[in-house]
């Protein structure tokens, strides 16, 4: 039947038309739909980081009418200002408590509730409580129980027999150590969160090879199964929490505004004294870019070295 | 010396009875499939003779030693999951160790780093590493064992599964649905590849599997199981040619075995249709069953209208409707044969040998009296 064939060729190369047509089409729609994202991404993101890494190498204050380009000037002047000093060495310090801690804990916890029979939505539920609460109002609440004479932590290591108890957060020794312990409060139920998603993820058939396999104790499947297939969770959490602790700022304008004695000073909050109340927003924007050199460092580092060790293809 | 030997295991899910006093006993070295449809109870009975579920009463006994209260790292079984069960950060080298190093190796020995120093584990690891080279060896894995699961393909990661299962030389050998997972192509061979296997090892081996023709082709006898109870327990040839449970006769073959409703007249002569079968039963109502290979077109006998034909390549299928009763029927006929068409009416007979009968609650009942009553063949 050759006219049959005919029309279906040419309804076929009619067909062919429109398709090689569709994409630029398509991808048009496609640019017009990634708009506002793009756009919302340019002035909230890219626009403001261009605009700080700028504002880096430049002495303006705000209010002042005229400003310089200063090249590196704010880098030394930061390195050589002993304040700025202390803040990175308190950050780090803050991170080094804050990341393991929190992260060992809430993977502990998130293990008892995997393993409990009653009552986990509870325990969640109580455990995950500081990460929706507002860090502001709660420090007010760790400002009573840590509070040197009427605090009740005070009151209880009194009662059992401790003569002259720290001052917590108004002694240069025990400040960092104070807030620390806040921070892993803050961030215990985010992790133990995070380690129940990757915990109810890990197949059960698993499990119950390991037993087959004779694995007797609960270490040998934490050590066989648990923990190696948290891998990608532990990765993510790692990360997380590193950000989410360098990144402490709050806790420490409420309470401490850095003191005493600079002994709580941390990255964010120089750089916020300097922006914000000194108005060195040239100074400020440096601080920030070490800041952001610091985070971004850490993301890099975390993925390039552990990802692959972590994800079995 | 037992294989496995399973004795009134119960099991009750909530007021859901999962195994309902079963018993079925393994020698060593026998291959026993466990078949059933989605639910009746095949998986947990496994899996409780691995020592992952505990039966509610019962006990379960494996090569002489009563297991019922050890807990299955100390039962000595193998297993082998439906989806493998691989450790996926191991390597397949490491995966196939595993069992060694749990059992052979003590918790010190296995730390990573400090394991070893300690005294005694570099010999036990070496032996380790020859015993997991030869399983590998023995199922064409010798060139894969630093790769991970994730770098192979379903059939490969199979083979990981089964070594891991025989390296350590189990005293029984359970597999829960392992060819579920592959393509068709490959089931058929990997069918082979295990039966061989089990000759190798030797093992008491429990075999769980919802597909008819894996249990029947692999087993040396096969044990039906719905609703947490297991039927009949045979050889495949008696499962299929001599069911003692209707639903043991519907459940295995395919197309699924028919059945009619027949009466017995007071003097015991089977009618199906008011049309004389030959066989011989108690007076009253009965169930004939005659799978779809068993009939044959006759000039008359049972009439029935074709409803469909479906062409299989080695035979035919024929979709029928018994005219009198409405009751569906299939009839299996070699392709050459001229082919009736949908719509034509067509008399059926089959060998009365071939029939067999059940009561109406499905017991078998014994088929009697079709041999003297040759005058009564005359449909055959």
């Amino acid at each position: 039947m050759p006219r049959n064939w005919h029309l279906s060729s040419a309804v076929g190369l009619g067909a062919v038309k429109v398709t090689r047509g569709a994409p630029i089409g398509e991808a048009l729609a496609g640019l017009m739909l990634t708009v506002p994202a793009g756009l919302a991404y340019l002035v909230m993101l890219l626009l403001p980081t261009v605009a700080t890494i700028l504002l880096a190498f430049t002495d303006y204050e705000l209010g002042l009418p005229d400003w310089n380009w200063i090249g590196l000037g704010n880098f030394t002047e930061m390195f050589e200002d002993r304040g700025f000093g202390v803040a990175l060495r308190n950050t780090i310090i803050y991170v080094g408590f804050v990341t393991p801690i929190s992260i060992l804990l809430g993977l502990g916890i998130a293990l008892l509730i995997e393993s409990g029979i009653r009552g986990r939505a509870t325990f969640r539920a109580i455990f995950f409580l500081p990460v929706v609460s507002l860090t502001v109002a709660m420090a007010a609440a760790w400002q009573y129980l840590l509070h040197p004479t009427i605090g009740p932590l005070n009151g209880l290591l009194r009662t059992i027999g401790v003569s002259s108890p720290p001052y917590w957060l108004s002694s240069s020794d025990w400040v960092l150590l104070s807030l620390s312990a806040i921070g892993i409060w803050e961030n215990i139920g985010y992790n133990m969160v995070l380690f129940l998603a990757g915990l109810t993820a890990i197949p059960r058939e698993l499990y119950h090879a390991a037993e087959v396999d004779g694995s007797k104790t609960w270490l040998d499947r934490f050590r066989l199964v648990t923990w190696p297939l948290l891998g990608p969770t532990t990765l993510f959490v790692l990360t997380i929490t590193m950000i989410r602790s360098i990144r402490v700022f709050d806790t420490v304008a409420v309470l401490t505004q850095g003191g005493p004695n600079k002994a709580s000073e941390v990255l964010l909050h120089t750089m916020y004294k300097e922006g914000f109340t000194f108005l060195r927003l040239g100074y400020s924007a440096a601080i920030t870019l070490v800041f952001l050199v610091m985070v971004l460092g850490l993301v890099w580092l975390q993925t390039k070295a552990l990802d692959k060790r972590v994800h079995y293809g | 010396m037992t294989g496995i030997s399973i004795d009134c295991i119960s099991r009750n899910f909530g007021s859901v009875k999962a195994l309902d006093n079963v018993s079925l006993s393994i020698a060593p070295g026998e291959f026993v499939a466990l078949v059933g449809p989605s639910g009746c109870g095949k998986t947990t009975l496994m899996r409780i003779v691995a020592g992952i579920e505990i039966a509610d009463s019962g006990n379960i006994t494996i090569g002489s030693r009563n297991v019922t209260r050890l807990r299955s790292a100390e039962r000595n079984v193998a297993m082998v999951f439906q989806n493998y069960a691989l450790y996926p950060h191991l390597t397949v080298r490491e995966n196939i160790a595993v069992p060694l190093a749990m059992r052979r190796l003590s918790t010190w020995q296995r730390l990573p780093l400090v394991g070893g120093i300690i005294p005694g584990s570099s010999g036990k690891r070496a032996s380790i590493e020859t015993d997991v080279i030869q399983a590998a060896e023995s199922l064409g894995l010798g060139t894969l064992l630093d790769r991970r699961p994730g770098q192979l393909s379903g059939g490969q990661r199979q083979r990981v599964a089964l070594a891991r299962a025989i390296v350590r030389h189990p005293a029984a050998f359970l597999m829960d649905e392992p060819l579920s997972n592959l393509d068709a192509a490959l089931r058929v061979q990997t069918r082979r590849e295990i039966v061989d296997i089990h000759r190798r090892v030797g093992a008491a081996t429990l075999y769980v599997t919802h597909d008819q023709s894996e249990a029947l082709t692999m087993a040396d006898r096969v044990a039906v199981m719905q609703a947490g109870k297991i039927l009949q327990v045979a050889s495949p040839e008696a499962i299929y040619h001599d069911p003692q449970d209707l639903r043991v006769a519907t459940f295995i073959g395919s197309p699924r075995i028919n059945t009619l409703s027949a009466q017995a007249d007071s003097a015991g002569r089977v009618h199906v249709s008011d049309a004389p079968t030959g066989l011989h039963a108690e007076p009253g109502s009965l169930i004939l069953a005659v799978r779809p290979e068993d009939l044959r077109l006759s000039p008359n006998g049972i009439p029935c209208v074709v409803e469909g034909i479906e062409f299989l390549g080695e035979s035919l299928l024929l979709h029928l409707r018994q005219s009198s009763s409405g009751e569906p029927l299939v009839m299996r006929l070699p392709p050459e044969l001229s082919r009736p068409a949908p719509g034509d009416d067509i008399f059926l007979a089959f060998d009365p040998k071939r029939a067999l009968l059940f009561h109406t609650d499905g017991r078998r009942m014994p088929s009697r009296g079709h041999i003297g009553h040759a005058q009564e063949l005359a449909l055959v």
